[in-house]
């Protein structure tokens, strides 16, 4: 009898993977770093033959942890870096080239030249910047020899790195319609290729994986998982949508990572934001319609308190940050604005660079630790205020997962300045949650949304305490900090 | 203000010698570069060595720096981090076990809650950390004093919460003598009545307890009908404390 879901998740620095039982409750894990090659400033590339290597070793890895065989696995989920772009050889299978990482910037210059910020954004949701696949892959088409021909013979094929583990498991070449709303390529109605978007990127259709649902059996694998369902795919931050169980309209979560990622359910309906918000699809399990779902992207959160550490060198490690903050009794009237590349959701700003306001003789390293964590809690804030405005509906409480939930000043001062509750969940991995949960509904592990909802536990909550004058006044100061932070790029600085 | 205590002064030095020269030194060598008496510097060594400071080598009968001394030193570990390091075992101590999971270290002969974990149920509770929990009167507080080289004085009398509360400083003494041995420590209503408790160490990498992990919860679920606590659950508590002692770069044992 199978009885166990396992869930791989291909992240930007390893691959993880991580078998859950019923109760959706961790059995084991296995991880595996690969390499982060950066051949120019800027570049940022992964060997994808390397990345499929690690893959097996994972899986292979945590089910001896568990003393498991492939027979006691239901089927098999993956969750995804996003945006990530391959291009591999359909014959072969071979990449024609390194996988160019979403952290990449070599498409600045076609993304200029691709017009307008918002010229797509009404059919694919999203603004043209050089995340987005559309951009990586004509990158490709342009500089790798004939490979545009190739493409339009349908020789080679373009993947997100969710298609190239499908695709290398059961041979079938298909993406999910998260990671194809990731692509600039899909049309948010009919949640298929557009021809419109395609012509104006420059990519052959006969190259595009064909567009599933997130949650279904792709197809069986073959090899070390043979005769396991692969049963679903979803982008990392939706992945984490689906594990923290936010299935209906209003429901969201934010990731504390490096950066953060809020998103929220918005229903059967894609939400074009007005207020520098990205519009996403959630998930889509079978048959049923699509959940869309906005996000709000924060480029530094913990990367501030990494900086902190190593380049200011006033911690040793990133939790000791909590205690050097509980050496004060506020911020002293600092506030720091990580702008580092620029200002992102909601302001999308790139000539802004960071900046330490309110300083004074009394300011020590304690008020700016302070200032460090409250910059996280200030710009979810920001994304807060842009989803309800966009959304229509207030929010009423903030699910939380990441490595930042560890740090109670931070969750805490959070609930104040959001004034709702947050909550953190019991299974801190909710990435992988997300994708085994989708392929266990796929093959009927589970029965439905209502018995994961049951599975979802709080392991930690944090109430406002903050009273609504020194809220207001806080949020004023920190909106005087973001207004001098712009603009602070010239022309002729040059900022590559 | 009274003036220095010319004993602790001498006794500093006499460290601050052991730390800096030769790494032995005998008690005619230390009174000679103190400058002081053999007899007064003997006396000095001879408490010094009953409180872990110092230690004599039974071969030469010199002496060197104590273990005790390097504990004080460097097993300090910030409870941030420790609730970090523990983040993902302590959730899964509650996913096991349904109950709800704390983590405490040592702060002025009571417990510091550095981190609380709710019982998985989705009742309503209140993250407590920051709280103070009394140590002669919790399983947390046991693990930690029976692994403390100073450990509890008679300065103050032992508060009784319940009548199962151990107030004898003996009877204390017994009890953190079971609990090193055998590796966990219970509370049985000691603290409030139809309330367990159980707990085990977290070690580092040098084998010095930084911490206790554990569940609290009613004696119902907590024990058997002998009101012996459930075996099932102290060995969950055992293994999460050994998976965080590992995190923390402890010999896995």
């Amino acid at each position: 009898m199978s009885t166990y879901i396992a869930a791989i998740d291909q992240g930007t620095t390893s691959s993880r993977c991580i078998v859950f039982d019923h109760g959706g409750a961790i059995v084991s894990v296995a991880q595996k770093e690969h390499r982060q090659i950066f051949p120019k400033p800027g570049w940022v590339e992964h060997d994808a033959e390397e990345i499929w290597a690690n893959v097996l070793d994972v899986v292979h890895g945590a089910l001896q942890k568990a003393s498991l065989t492939v027979h006691d696995l239901a089927a098999v989920g993956i969750t995804n870096q996003r945006e990530t772009t391959l291009v591999w050889d359909k014959a072969t299978g071979k990449p024609v080239h390194n996988a160019i990482v979403w952290q990449d910037t070599r498409t600045d210059q076609l993304v200029k030249e691709l017009g307008e910020q918002n010229r797509f954004r009404e059919k694919c949701g999203l603004p043209l910047a050089t995340y987005f696949s559309g951009p990586k892959v004509r990158w490709l088409l342009d500089h790798v020899d004939g490979l545009r021909e190739r493409g339009e013979r349908g020789e080679v094929l373009f993947g997100t790195m969710d298609t190239w583990l499908i695709w290398k498991l059961t041979g079938r070449h298909v993406t999910d319609v998260t990671n194809a709303s990731r692509t600039m390529l899909m049309n948010l109605e009919t949640l298929d290729w557009d021809d419109e978007l395609v012509d104006a990127i420059g990519v052959p259709k006969a190259m595009l994986p064909e567009i599933r649902s997130s949650a279904e059996v792709y197809g069986t694998a073959t090899g070390t998982l043979e005769g396991v369902p692969v049963a679903s795919a979803l982008g990392d931050q939706q992945a984490a949508l689906f594990g923290q169980t936010c299935y209906s309209p209003g429901e969201g979560k934010c990731t504390y990572g490096t950066g953060s990622f809020l998103l929220v359910n918005t229903g059967d309906k894609p939400v074009v934001s007005e207020n520098g918000l990205l519009t996403t699809v959630g998930y889509k399990i079978g048959d049923q319609p699509a959940a869309y779902a906005l996000e709000g992207a924060i480029a530094v959160t913990g990367a501030l308190v990494q900086w902190f550490r190593d380049k200011m060198g006033l911690i040793s490690s990133a939790p000791e940050i909590e205690t050097l903050a509980r050496s004060v009794e506020d911020n002293g009237g600092a506030y720091f604005v990580p702008a580092f590349s620029g200002l992102f959701a909601p302001h999308w700003r790139s000539d802004a660079r960071g900046i330490i306001a309110g300083l004074t003789g009394y300011i020590d390293k304690g008020h700016i630790a302070r200032a460090v964590l409250e910059a996280t809690a200030w710009q979810t804030r920001e994304v807060v205020d842009a989803m309800n405005a966009d959304s229509g509906v207030e929010l009423v409480a903030l699910k939380v997962d990441g490595g930042m939930t560890a740090n109670n000043l931070l969750m805490g001062f959070l609930s104040d300045v959001l004034d709702v509750p947050v909550v953190r969940p019991i299974v801190a991995e909710t990435t992988c949650l997300g994708a085994a949960y989708a392929a266990g509904l796929a093959v009927g592990y589970w029965s439905d949304t209502e018995t994961l909802r049951a599975n979802w536990h709080k392991a930690a909550e944090w109430l406002p305490t903050m009273d609504a004058k020194t809220r207001d006044k806080g949020y004023r100061k920190w909106k005087k900090a973001v207004e001098r932070t712009v603009g602070w790029i010239d022309e002729d600085d040059n900022d590559e | 203000m009274p003036g220095p205590i010319q004993s602790i002064e001498r006794a500093a030095a006499v460290l601050r010698l052991l730390a800096s020269g030769a790494r032995r030194m005998g008690v005619a060598e230390l009174a000679r570069a103190l400058g002081l008496p053999k007899p007064t510097v003997h006396g000095i060594l001879r408490t010094l060595q009953l409180v872990g400071f110092v230690e004599q080598s039974p071969d030469t009968g010199k002496y060197q720096l104590g273990a005790a001394l390097f504990h004080i030193g460097s097993s300090y570990l910030d409870g941030n981090e420790l609730r970090t390091r523990a983040l993902n075992w302590s959730d899964s101590l509650a996913s096991r076990s349904m109950e709800s999971v704390r983590i405490g270290t040592l702060h002025e002969n009571q417990v510091l809650v550095v981190h609380h974990v709710f019982r998985p149920d989705n009742s309503r509770q209140v993250l407590e950390v920051g709280a103070l929990l009394p140590s002669h009167a919790s399983a947390l507080g046991k693990v930690l004093l029976a692994d403390d080289p100073v450990g509890l004085t008679d300065d103050e009398p032992l508060k009784a919460y319940t009548p199962a509360t151990i107030t004898d400083l003996d009877r204390l003494g017994e009890a953190l003598e079971q609990v090193r041995q055998r590796g966990w420590a219970s509370d049985v209503e000691e603290l409030v009545e139809g309330e367990v408790s159980l707990a085990a160490p977290i070690r580092d990498r040098r084998a010095v307890t930084v911490g206790a992990v554990g569940i609290s919860g009613p004696v119902e679920r907590l024990c058997d009908e002998k009101k012996q606590p459930r075996t099932e659950l102290v060995s969950y508590v055992r293994e999460a404390a050994r998976s965080i002692s590992r995190e923390l770069g402890a010999i896995p044992w």
